[in-house]
This record gives structure tokens, sequence and C-alpha cells, in this order.
């Protein structure tokens, strides 16, 4: 992420900013915004039935002839040399193939980083995978065993000895501040933003807060634990593999490996779970050098443990905001700088600051964040990767003023909304975060709470309740390719290499793919996670509906050219363009005069043709080049603390979303909950606890690191204002990432509500509330 | 020796190490129950024996040796579901999917503790003759059952509606 990538990048979002929006993508609404079927329905999830009957099958499910098993050995030092290895005991141990370390794993390259130029660069990590006896984190994976049954691989792993040369190492987060590096670019954001003279006027602001709130490192806890089948097939590779990456890690691993693009085939049908966390790692490369050795099938399923050592989760940051506020209460300064890991060989920024520049207006800004370059496992991207904690400090920082000016948060918060981007100043697509406040308010009861912090009793317990802005950006990746095949009996199979881990891609594309071809939902099936189908992005950045959209509206249209042509100059439809015409009720049909008809059927059947397919990418994703395309949500919660043990129950929690168009109520109302309930772990019980003398991760277990459990998560209430974003496919915008985000915020604002006790360091725990 | 498993019987594996998780996976390709944590944590592992919940991946495959096993295969499959798992489906009491098998399991023999009048941490009354199934009990109950996609409120909803069904 380069100065030249911030010129690139600002010039284009310049000359787009003089384009006609008509031109671009978007520039006209989706139709389908106004016509719509099937989108929108309550659907039950296709592969319900599947699910529930344990008959989905997951990447370490897959039967195999001659299967073998791996177990890994993890560094136990954090930064050093192997300078002793001895494999002989596990070698000859019952049922060991092989041993497999840096003296025997086959000389690979490394995976070129994750990036946005390069959509195929998904390594999460630059460090040599088992190449050679250097240790740079504790947990890295030193040797694989492979043996017949997974008994006998994990004894034998146990019987290697290894003696380690320790190097000092970097572990500490304070010691590591004065050699913070500033990057230039934060994702497709500038860094460092300067408008006007912040500081100046946070001093001069009558009033004014500034804070430092201190987030910790979190683990992305899929319940599914990290696992790949890897089969070699002659010079060709087939790999089942739980990913969020399907196509991308296809193309990475023929790199790797020196194969053709078409020798590495990889699938995964069904996702446990992902969270940001189901990437390429070193376990996938592992499995597959070993399984080549091997000659053999094999199966790697990391231990949960293994899973914090080696995959990277959310890294801690230490974040300062400042507000300075008018009489009025309008911002007069906005400042958001602060702190995080990324290692030198990580490729993943935590970019807590991007949704600070798009939420409020404010007279000047400070806008800037360092990394700090420690040894430990690279961190990634989890759900909401910035907002998620970004958001704390800066819902938090609103609620300390707008008790401090006696004021209510809420309309404090709405007399700063911004009319357009507070940063570039382009246009918002479409915005209702006012309307999403006064809905979750009514329905919520604001108007119940009592502003004074403290003086709601009940026995032992406080009571309070807080309220928080929640925001993620809105993305379409370029990249998307779709297959629709249309079939004589009147049914049309969408395809592509998709994933899917839970989020109801493949019902809500169903859905989507009904309106668009005008056909029945039952008449609608869809292939999915399998990189030989036509190649979809990763599922990221909550992108991936949107841009799967944009595919099949892109196929619709080569598909109704395909069908013109067929139809040749025998049909009603003869001497149409395609411009002119629609998919509508099982067949093709003249914008400007319905009558001119033809079915489907009736147009294959006089070609003589059994089916007819069409592939199309969807267009550039320029729309959010020229909009600030953002949703927005308002988060509101009662709790209760009890004034004996500390202890936090939350009682009541509702979201109210402006997300565009909902595409399913059912599959979406899950999702939301999902986020909100990621969120309350967030805030009350979620901290990956690195031991600062030696950079080991204490709990590294489910038993140690805490999630929330049934009795943690109240009912959910969850409601949208549902208005559709005329520039995006089906006016709609992901929705996967953003109900984690002002959850915590609105946590730790009804705690101070109850208590009067101001946590500014999560998880709130009850230690810190006694 | 043998274990009965979802109506056949199954020899004890020679490996004493296996787990009843890996027999089944493994050994079984009943993939169906799920492996979260193998630390017993998570609940993903869930299965019944003699009809009680059972976390397979603490219990050794010798350790169910001349005891009856169901797993989600054996609980109802295609067009013969268990009323659980048509109201999982019902009121979107999953995501990945995951977590479900072992959720449904669990609840299965939850219902059947609650009936027995087993009480929980949460049961007020310790006396009374029959349970009520509260939103809350069954929160309490099913908190062994981590889901991470966040399902927890349609898994509630799920369990709730159908033992009120089998109450009626
Ligand atoms: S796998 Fe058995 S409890 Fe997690
Ligand atoms: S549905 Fe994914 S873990 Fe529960």
């Amino acid at each position: 992420m380069s100065k030249t990538q911030n010129a690139i990048i600002s010039s284009v979002r310049t000359v787009m900013g003089w384009v006609p929006a008509q031109w671009l993508p978007g520039g006209t609404p989706d139709p389908l915004i106004e016509r719509r079927a099937a989108i929108g329905r309550q659907a039950s999830r296709l592969d319900g039935p599947l699910k529930v009957a344990g008959e989905a099958r997951f990447a370490a499910e897959v039967a195999m002839d001659r299967l073998c098993y791996a177990a890994l050995v993890h560094s136990p030092v954090t930064r050093g040399r192997i300078t002793r290895l001895d494999t002989g005991a596990a070698e000859t141990a019952p049922g060991v193939i092989l041993v497999m370390t840096h003296r025997t794993m086959p000389r690979i390259g490394t995976l070129p980083l994750i990036g946005i130029t390069d959509l195929s660069a998904v390594g999460n990590s630059s460090i040599p995978i088992m190449l050679d006896a250097e240790i740079r984190y504790n947990g890295q994976v030193v040797a694989a065993v492979v043996a017949e049954t997974q008994e006998q691989a994990d004894h034998a792993a146990s019987l290697i000895e290894i003696d380690y040369a320790i190097d000092a190492a970097r572990t500490r987060f304070q010691d590591a501040r004065p050699d913070a590096r500033t990057p230039a670019s934060l994702l497709m954001d500038k860094n460092h933003v300067s408008i006007g003279n912040a500081e100046r006027e946070l001093k001069r602001a009558p009033h004014r807060v500034d804070n430092m709130y201190r987030t910790p490192a979190q683990n992305h806890n899929a319940i599914e634990l990290h696992a790949v089948t890897a089969a070699w097939e002659g010079d060709s590779l087939v790999l089942h593999d739980a990913t969020q990456m399907i196509a991308p890690s296809a193309a990475a691993l023929a790199k790797l490996f020196g194969l053709k693009r078409e020798q590495v085939r990889v699938l995964s049908p069904f996702v446990g779970g992902g969270f940001g966390g189901k990437g390429l790692w070193d376990h996938q490369i592992v499995a597959i050098a070993a399984a080549r050795l091997a000659g053999r099938p094999l199966r790697l399923m990391l231990s949960r443990e293994g899973v914090y050592r080696m995959i990277g989760g959310r890294s801690p940051s230490e974040q300062r905001v400042a507000i300075g506020a008018d009489a009025e209460g309008r911002f007069t300064a906005l400042l958001h700088t602060g702190y995080s890991v990324m290692p030198p060989y990580g490729a993943c920024p935590e970019p807590y600051t991007l949704g600070t520049r798009a939420l409020y207006g404010a007279r000047s800004f400070e806008i800037m964040q360092r990394h700090l370059d420690l040894d430990i496992v690279p961190n990634t991207f989890m759900r909401a990767p910035g907002e998620a904690i970004g958001s704390f400090a800066v819902e938090s920082a609103i609620d300390e003023l707008a008790h401090a000016m006696g004021v209510d948060p809420i309309a404090l918060r709405l007399r700063n909304l911004p009319e357009r981007h507070p940063i570039s100043g382009a246009p918002f697509s479409q915005h209702a975060l006012g309307q999403a406040y006064a809905e979750g308010a009514k329905r919520f009861g604001w108007d119940r709470r009592h502003a004074e912090p403290g003086t709601v009793r009940e026995g032992e317990w406080r009571i309070g309740m807080g309220c928080a802005t929640g925001s993620f950006p809105y993305a379409r990746m370029p990249g998307a390719n779709v297959r629709i095949t249309l079939r004589g009996d009147g049914t049309a199979v969408i395809a592509c290499s998709a994933q899917e881990m839970g989020m109801g891609t493949a019902t809500v594309q169903a859905q989507h793919a009904a309106d668009r071809l005008g056909l029945p939902l039952e008449a609608i099936s869809v292939e999915l996670g399998d990189s030989a189908l036509p190649a979809a992005p990763m599922a990221g950045g909550s992108s991936q509906t949107a841009s799967i959209a944009g595919a099949i509206a892109a196929a619709a249209t080569k598909l109704a050219g395909e069908l013109l042509r067929l139809a040749g100059n025998d049909s009603p439809i003869a001497g149409l363009r395609a411009g002119e015409v629609q998919l509508v009720e099982e067949g093709i049909a003249s914008i400007a005069d319905p009558t001119r008809r033809e079915s489907y059927r009736s147009i294959l059947a006089r070609a003589a043709r059994e089916a007819i397919a069409v592939t199309a990418a969807g267009s550039a994703p320029l729309e959010f080049l020229k909009f600030a395309m953002h949703s927005s949500s308002a988060i509101f919660c009662e709790l209760r603390v009890s004034a004996v043990t500390g202890e936090v129950r939350v009682d009541r929690l509702l979201g109210s979303f402006d997300c565009g168009t909902i595409l399913n109520p059912k599959t979406a109302a899950s999702q939301f909950r999902g986020g909100m309930i990621m969120g309350l772990g967030l805030a009350l019980m979620e901290e990956t606890l690195f031991d600062e003398r030696s950079g080991r991760i204490m709990n590294p277990s489910l038993a140690d690191y805490h999630i929330p459990a049934h009795l943690d998560v109240p009912e959910i209430d969850v409601i949208w204002t549902g208005i559709p974003d005329p520039r995006s496919p089906l006016g709609a915008r992901g929705i996967g990432e953003i109900g984690i985000t002002g959850v915590a915020a609105a946590v730790a604002n009804a705690v101070f509500n109850a208590t009067g006790k101001r946590i500014r360091d999560l998880p709130i725990t009850l230690d810190k509330l006694l | 020796m043998a274990i009965r498993i979802n109506g056949s019987d199954v020899a004890v594996p020679d490996d004493a190490r296996v787990s009843l998780l890996d027999l089944l996976r493994e050994g079984l390709h009943l993939t169906g129950t799920k492996v979260g944590c193998n630390q017993g944590a998570c609940g993903a592992c869930t299965v019944l024996i003699d009809g009680q919940r059972v976390l397979s991946c603490l219990t050794l495959a010798a350790q169910a040796d001349g005891r009856s096993v169901t797993t989600i295969e054996g609980l109802g499959s295609g067009s013969d579901l268990h009323p659980l798992q048509v109201a999982f489906i019902e009121h979107d009491g999953f995501q990945c999917g995951y977590c479900t098998p072992g959720q449904i399991c669990a609840a299965a023999a939850m219902l059947r503790e609650v009936e027995a009048g087993i009480p929980s941490y949460v049961t007020a009354d310790l006396a009374a003759e029959r349970l009520t199934l509260s939103r809350e009990e069954v929160r309490e109950r099913m908190s062994g059952n981590l889901c991470r996609c966040g399902a927890h409120n349609g898994i509630v909803e799920a369990i709730l509606r159908v033992a009120a069904e089998h109450a009626a």
C-alpha cells in the first residue's frame, strides 16, 4: 500500500467525479429494484435440509481411498533458530509414513501477500513456510508427521525432539511504539487525513473530550476447525479446503507449486464459518507438500490450539479519540489516531479509523494510524476489520461528550450527520441513519432512559441503556463471473466459484436469478464452491452478494442477446434489440409492447437446443469510487450490572439498519444478529491473551477464550429501513459485517448509564466494574 | 464387544486411543457429528448414548461398548426429518450449519431432561411438580453448545416451538 497507490486511486476518484452518473454501472437504478417477486421473500435456506441432517460435507469429511493423516508441531519459542532436530523416534513409531521438516520440505516460493491490485494474491504472511531453520513467531509450524491414522500421527508428533537457539523477540505492545511505522495508505484510503488544525480547534472548543481506548487481540473462532483434504492425481492437485477464497486460492497455489491454473482444483461447497479467518495459511501448503511426498491423499485438521497458534486474528489497538464541539454541539474537531499491530511480513492492517472518515462532519480532522512490528503470528482481517473496534472508540467518545454537555447522545449524533462524505465531498448514494435512529429509538423505548447514570436499581442490579452508531462501507469486487445455463425444460442453473459460509449465498442468489430471469424460484439451482466453475472473488468485505448479483445481471443481459439471436426471424420478438427486451414470465418480451413475447421453452425447442449457457463478468465496480456508499446502523442496548459481583447481563439489544434493499428477511436477520452477537463477545468477553514476556498465546482454547453462549444472548430485535441504494445491483449493500459494529460502544455506554463507570478498555469484564 | 450405532452393531476399534468421535467420523464416515475443539468445550460433537447427551470427543469408543449411540444421521434424514430438524430450518436456527447437528442432538436430550423434571441453574422452583420450559431455561440448558455464527435466537425459538407442539 504505497504512495503511488494513493496517487492512482485519488486520480481515478477525481476523474470519476467528472463522469456523469448515467455512464457508470448503477447510473440508472437496477430495474429489479421496482420489479421483484422472489427477492424480499422469507425463503428458508436451500441447504437447510442437508445441514440439519448432517449431510452437508465439509472439507475434512471427504472420504478417500488410502487416506493418511497429518499432525503438526509448533514452535514453543518466539524468535530463534532450530539447532537440533531429531525425528528418529517419530519416524519409527507405528503407522508413521513420513516426517517432514525444513530439511525435507519441497522447495517452493513464498505467497504474494493479500493486496487490492492482484486478486490472486491471498497470502497472509511472507515468511517462508518450513523452508529454513528460522523461527519468527511463537506457534510457527516446524514439522509435520504423516501416518496411517490420526492417533498415530498425533503420538509420533509428540516424539519429535527440537532444540532452539533463542533470540530476543519483540513481544510488548508498549515497547514497540517508538519504532512504529506510518503507512501511506490503508486499503483503498490515504492513511493521514489532516483538514484544518484539529489540535488548535480542540483546545479552543467550549466542549471537548480526549481519551484513550484499548481493544485486545481476538480470534475468529469459527466452530469448524481449519481443515484440508489434499489429493494429487499425477501432476494435478485436488484440494478440499475450508476456505473463503476458492478461486484466488487455486490461482495462488498453482503459482506456488509451479502448476497450470487448470491443474489445481479447490472445492469448498460448505465452510463452517469464516469471519475472515479461513484464508490461505501455512497449513494448506504443508498438507499439499506432505501429500506429494507421501504419494497419497492426506487430511490435515488443525487442533483448536493449532488454530490459535498459526492463524492470526484481529490486532490489538490503542486509539486516541478527541472531539471538540461548539456551544450547539457541532463538531469543530475530530481526532482519531492510534496504534495497532502489523508485522512487516503480514498483509492486513486493522483500519480502525476508516469509519471515522465517513460518519460525522467536523470543521477539522486529524486522522492517522501507526503500525507496530511485533514477532507474532501475522494478524489478519476479522469481521468488520477496523470498524468493529474503531466504532467502539468513537461512539464511546460521543457518548462521553453528550454526557459532559448534558444533551441526548442521539440528538448530538444527528446534529453532526453530514450532507456529503465529510472528507472526499462525494455525494452519498443513499444514507438514512437519521431514520434508522428514529425508528430504533421508538421501538426500543429510548425515551424511558434516565440520562443521569446510576439512577435505576432493581435489587442488586443497576440498570442502564446505551446506544451507538455502526457503519460499514459498501464494496463490490471486480472479477466476478457467473454462468447461466437455461434449459429447454424451463429451469436454469447459476454457477460460479463463490463460497457459502452460512451467509445464505445460494438461497439469495437463487431468489435474485428467479426475478432476473422471470422464473419461479423452484426452477433455479445454484452451484457454488468449486474453482472449476467461473471464477468469483473471495468472500470478504461484505462484498460477495453485490459482486455476484452484478455478474448475474450482466449474464442475464448477455442471455437476452443470445435468445434474440436464437429466436431468429420467425419469432414475435424478431427485430428487437437487447436493450428493448426484458426477461419476464419464463420468456423474453418487448418492453414497449409486452404482447410481443416468446417463452424460453419455445425458443429452445424451435432451435432444437437442450440448453444454452452464457458466462459473463460483472461490470467494473466504479460506483463506489464516485459515490460515498456506506451502510449504517443504530444499536440500542439495555443491561444490568450486579453491584455485588460486577457481572453484566445484557437484557435487550436492538439493531436498526440502513443497508439498502434486504434480499431475504429471514437470512438477513440472522446475519445481523450473528454480527451483533459477535459484538457482545467483543464488548464483554473476547480476548486473546499474549504473555508479553514470551509472545505466546496463553488461552488457545474455547474453554479459556470466551465467546457468547446461549445464556449470554438475549432475544435480539432487528429492523431496517429497506431503502434501496440506487447505485448498487438490486439496491442492496452488504450486510455480513455491519452487525458487529457499534455494539461494543452501545454496551459500554449502557454500562456507564447503569453504573457511572466509563470503561475504555475492552472487554468489559467484571473486575473492571468492582 | 460391539457398539450399537444408529441401530447397527459396530466393532469396538483395536486402538484404545480412538475416541467415539473419531470412530464415527473417520471409521464409519458418519460425519454428521462435528468437531470444534476435541476437548469438551464446544458441544459440536454431541451425540446421544442411551438417550443422554454426551460429548463424543471426550468419550473413548471403548466406553460406548454395549451401549446404544444415536447420531444426527440416526435422528432423522431426507424426507424423514425429526421435528427439531424441521423447526431449525423453519426458524433459521443455523447459518454455516457446523454446530447444528450437535445443537439438535443436545436439544433432543435436553427436552427429555426437562420432562424428567431435572432442574437447571436457572430453575426458580426446585420443588415444582412440572418444569415450565421458559426461554431462559432453554438458553441455560443449551449453553454447552457454542455457535459462532450467532444463530442463538433461531435455535431457542425452534426448540421452544417443538416443545410447545409436543406438549399440545
Ligand atoms: S468437539 Fe467435543 S466438545 Fe468440542
Ligand atoms: S451455525 Fe455456524 S457455528 Fe452455529
